[in-house]
């Protein structure tokens, strides 16, 4: 649960370790002889890991659908190559699923993994070097052959040779014991042998106490259309659960009790960032009464969004795949001119292409969403990994002044947040909202409480339906640019209202009227009131959690949240105070950041860039904020991240 | 094929009789003097009082060029975009309002240079768009450079020695694109622009209309071998559907098909041959004899220039398609339940 900044009171359990392996036992229960020992834990991560085709991730999916209804706390990191399926065997080709999973409030997937599963010798060999000393490792040994094991260079065997002493190693023949629990079944061996994620995920639910039903039903509807295949994942996970219950070689399970204290009272789910932003948009359609458009080109990892909202026509959503992401945005651009919320979705790389019609958006002052999940770059750059550093090309990447309102939601769940406040913005002041998510808040998951209407923000709009203006002589006319006084946003007279024919173009118009004007004093007027407008936009102030009085801030946006804040835990825990605050709006910034700023000795920006939020803030507050970045694909990791601002603050 | 487009029935009608004067915006009209463009744009606003639609239900959208200045003269609704974008920009329009009748307004760089993409989608998907490409051979906003329609060996500005890239048909292209409407004609032969113009409007789905357009500026005198009346007669192929395909001083000349290449030719009409002239059908399905009528001009001389509707046929309409799907999803799966979809299928409680 990590969508609200941290209470004073906030558990400082992530500091308490040291980066050890080995699953912390609090207490134990030993229960009577023949049975077998259960322990209960606070927290535990796991990571699967296997070739890109062994479906690791939806093992990891179910693994956390079970994790939730169980009433966990929780945060998952996927990780996958950008091939759909890299050659087999091959350490580019791993695929793997981090989830942590705890009896309270947790805010990352963890640093490291308790627990790793590997599928194979690649598995191992590429995440080996995350596992601490001590943690416990399950490896499918029917793949540790000779080619395999070659294919990655090992020479000799990792489970003979004597280098993983250090570890608590669980050799478990998974491929020959699932086609075993399949042999009923008639399955050629290779589908059977399909299904051994499921007996590991069996044998991990076992281990952790998860609850099953959930899982058998999954695969029940999946497989509705062949039923044989379905009885034999849901046997074949029956099988790994068996094999857990009765092998001596897994003496111990493990409890992790439901995070009860961490959540406020209401119904939850779980829910990722591209479902959460996907849910968001359709809210904000019903809240603003507005048809949704949505017009998009496939692009990784944005693409969720697209079909998302392709099943949800029965809500009014329309969604167009276009013939690339310049006639994505286009036909979103038209949309809006029409009367619908209208949204393009996209990457980094999509975004570029998109500069043009977005430039035109913010002259033709027309609501507009513009999603961007973020992605590594540049150019094709890091598809499936992510990063933070389309935050100047949203603010700045485009010809002339063309400043965009910018969002940023900083877990998965708050996607769901920061899609109705850029709605709010784009349809208040008519214009296009940019919405920075990235991959890993993208594919990343954690419990959400679920809304209920009466919360929703009313998003309500009114069209113009009657001249605005009154000419000299008399005569009452629909003036485009005229703007309200307040909001400094245009009226939005929709085609079909009788009397508001109108054109508006690229082309520089004259205040009010909205004819075309080459007048250079009009458009030096244009281009101050279009930035104003921006500017003052309302954004909620920005709030900082400081229980100590510290000397030094760390400021963050985006998806750096849950590290940020699993930092400044551990420094507080350890008696180092730090202050925190975390950015949601980018442009126009919160109106107490200046006061906010002046008020530390020292401001830190963590970020997944290379100091682009740094930049502004020099640039706009001339303070000597220092950067601490990140570009290797990955999140922060909460160790590092403390060790950064404690070195930062010693400086 | 139904005389007209039940696609119309859901653009509102007009309440008063409306005349020419009610399209004609109070901008004025920034076009070099002599330009083919001022011909198009009466021809237009002469012809819009007969579709009789409410005018506030009409929408221009044009890209970047000398024509696609357009909408600032049409006193309905309109958006002046960027290059070439217009079709996709309307797609989004068209596909989200089927109570508008939308119109594209293009030309030659802007409909098949840099928006040649958004163009082709279009076609294919058979948006309810009508598209007017005004065809002047070459790009005049910026001065005098060639176009992807000029003739090879085009003397311009960016061309010293001669431009070296074959021309595009747009004809053939848009043919080739799927498209289920496709017509040329000249913007200076106000009767027969204004047929066209008619039969695009009555089109379900997208309609483009490829209009030779005179640049007296940077391109005078391209078409003329089509206006002047003595080279017209043996220039102009006047295609009627339902007519056999004849043109040349008293019809003496007919199109016909090679028996043994199934290609089409061009023969002086005799007695013997007479009964082997083809007849026009543009509601044929398939597309082989309209594309093979669009290859008989010649495209540096325009000897043979196919002109009126070649193409016109029945095909599912995309924003037709698009609604249908989603009272289909209604039916289905009744109208959509926030509180539901938000909840889904695996919840828990906290109880505090």
């Amino acid at each position: 649960m990590t969508s609200q900044v941290s209470s004073p009171a906030e558990q400082a359990d992530e500091a308490s370790e040291a980066l050890v392996g080995g699953q912390r036992a609090p207490r134990s229960d030993h229960a009577g002889a023949g049975e077998k020992e259960i322990r209960r834990l606070d927290r535990v991560i796991i990571r699967f890991a296997g070739d890109s085709g062994d479906g690791m991730q939806l093992t990891g999916d179910r693994f956390t659908s079970e994790t939730a209804s169980f009433g966990n706390d929780l945060s998952t990191l996927p990780n996958f190559p950008a091939e759909i399926r890299a050659p087999a065997g091959t350490l580019p080709g791993v695929s793997s699923f981090q989830l942590h999973f705890a009896d309270h409030d947790i805010l990352t997937p963890g640093d490291a993994p308790n627990v790793l599963v590997a599928m194979n010798p690649a598995a191992l060999k590429a995440n080996i070097g995350d596992v601490p000393r001590g943690a416990e490792i399950i490896v499918n040994t029917d793949e540790f052959t000779k080619r395999p094991m070659a294919k990655v260079g090992y020479a000799t065997s990792p489970l003979e040779d004597g280098s993983l002493q250090a570890y608590s190693v669980h050799p478990v023949p998974l491929t020959t014991l699932t086609i075993e629990a399949l042999k009923e079944f008639g399955l050629s061996r290779k589908e059977a042998e399909r299904s051994k994620n499921m007996f590991a995920l069996g044998l991990l639910s076992w281990m952790y106490h998860r609850p099953t039903e959930g899982t058998e039903a999954f695969l029940r509807a999946k497989f509705a259309k062949k039923p044989q295949i379905a009885e034999a994942n849901v046997a074949a996970f029956r099988a790994g659960w068996n094999f857990g219950e009765t092998t001596e070689d897994f003496a111990v399970s493990y409890e992790v009790a439901p995070a009860s204290q961490a959540f406020p009272a209401g119904r939850y789910r779980n829910i990722s960032g591209n479902l959460a932003l996907s849910y968001g948009l359709i809210a904000a359609s019903r809240q603003a009464d507005l048809p949704l458009y949505l017009g998009s080109y496939p692009i990784t990892p944005a693409s969720d969004i697209l079909h998302e909202l392709s099943r949800h026509k029965n809500f009014g959503v329309r969604t167009f795949q276009a013939e690339d992401e310049i006639a994505g945005i286009g036909a979103a651009l038209g949309a809006a001119f029409g009367g619908s919320l209208a949204v393009t979705t996209t990457s980094g790389p999509g975004v570029a292409l998109k500069s043009e019609t977005i430039g035109l958006a913010v002259s033709l002052e027309l609501p507009l969403l513009v999603i961007d999940i973020q992605r590594g770059g540049p150019s094709t750059g890091l598809p499936t990994k992510t990063e933070q550093a389309d935050l100047l090309q949203a603010m700045y990447g485009r010809n002339g002044e063309a400043p965009v309102p910018v969002v940023a939601p900083r877990t998965p769940a708050d996607c769901f947040d920061a899609a109705l406040d850029a709605a709010r913005i784009a349809l208040t002041y008519r214009t296009p909202v940019f919405l920075l998510s990235d991959g890993y808040l993208a594919n990343g998951s954690e419990p959400w409480k679920i809304p209920q209407a009466e919360e929703l923000p009313d998003l309500r709009v009114r069209f113009a339906t009657g001249p605005n203006h009154e000419l000299a002589d008399g005569t009452a006319v629909f003036w485009p640019y005229k703007r309200d006084p307040h909001t400094l946003a245009r009226p939005w007279a929709v085609p079909g209202t009788p009397g508001l024919e109108h054109r508006i173009g690229g082309i520089e118009k004259q205040d009010g009227s909205g004819n075309i004007s080459y007048d250079p004093a009009n458009h030096d007027l244009m281009v101050r009131t279009r930035q104003a407008k921006i500017d003052g936009i309302e954004v909620p102030d920005l709030e900082v959690d400081d229980p100590d009085g510290a000397r030094t801030l760390v400021l963050g946006w985006g998806s750096t949240y849950g590290p940020i804040t699993a930092a400044v835990r551990r420094l507080r825990a350890s008696g180092q105070p730090i202050a925190q605050a975390h950015l949601r709006n980018l442009n126009p910034f919160p109106k107490n950041l200046g006061e906010v700023l002046g008020h530390y000795d020292k401001v830190i920006v963590p970020e997944m860039n290379l100091g682009q939020l740094a930049t502004l803030i020099r640039a706009k507050y001339l303070v000597d904020a220092h950067s601490y970045n990140q570009v290797n694909g990955m999140p922060f990791k909460a160790e590092q991240l403390a060790t950064a601002l404690k070195e930062a603050i010693d400086a | 094929m139904p005389d007209t487009n039940e696609l119309l029935h859901l653009v509102p009608k007009a309440e008063a009789k409306q005349s020419m004067k009610d399209f004609k915006s109070d901008q004025e009209v920034r076009w070099c003097p002599g330009c083919g463009d001022y011909a198009v744009l009466a021809a237009v606003q002469g012809f819009m009082p007969e579709l009789g639609l409410a005018k506030e239900n009409i929408v221009f959208v044009s890209g970047i060029g000398c024509s696609s200045r357009f909408p600032y003269y049409m006193n309905t609704y309109g958006m002046h975009s960027i290059h070439g974008r217009a079709p996709a920009i309307a797609t989004g329009l068209a596909s989200s309002r089927r109570d508008l009748s939308v119109w594209v307004v293009t030309g030659d760089g802007d409909a098949l240079s840099i928006g040649g993409n958004h163009l082709i989608h279009a076609l294919r998907r058979n948006v309810n768009l009508k598209i007017l490409l005004f065809n002047n051979r070459i790009y005049g906003l910026t001065k005098g450079q060639y176009s992807p329609t000029s003739e090879v060996g085009k003397i311009t500005k960016s061309t010293p020695m001669g431009s070296l890239d074959a021309p595009f048909n747009p004809v053939s292209l848009a043919i080739g694109a799927e498209a289920s409407f496709v017509a040329r004609t000249i913007d200076s032969d106000r009767k027969h622009l204004t047929s066209v113009l008619r039969a695009a409007a009555d089109h379900p789905g997208t309609a483009l209309v490829e209009i030779y357009q005179n640049c007296n500026i940077f391109n005078d005198g391209a078409f003329e071998a089509l206006k002047d009346k003595e080279r017209a007669q043996d220039a102009v192929i006047r295609l009627e559907h339902g007519q056999p395909i004849l043109f040349g001083t008293d019809h003496t000349k007919g199109v016909v098909r090679d028996p043994d290449t199934g290609d089409l030719q061009v023969v002086t009409v005799t007695d013997d041959n007479r009964s082997r002239v083809l007849v026009h059908d543009a509601h044929n399905p398939s597309p082989t004899t309209a594309f093979a009528l669009s290859r008989l001009a010649d495209p540096d001389t325009l000897h043979q220039t196919p002109i009126g509707v070649l193409r016109d046929i029945d095909r599912p309409v995309y924003d037709t398609l698009m609604a249908e799907q989603l009272d289909t999803a209604v039916e289905q799966h009744g109208k959509g339940d926030l509180a539901a979809l938000l909840a889904g299928n695996d919840t828990w409680t906290v109880t505090g």
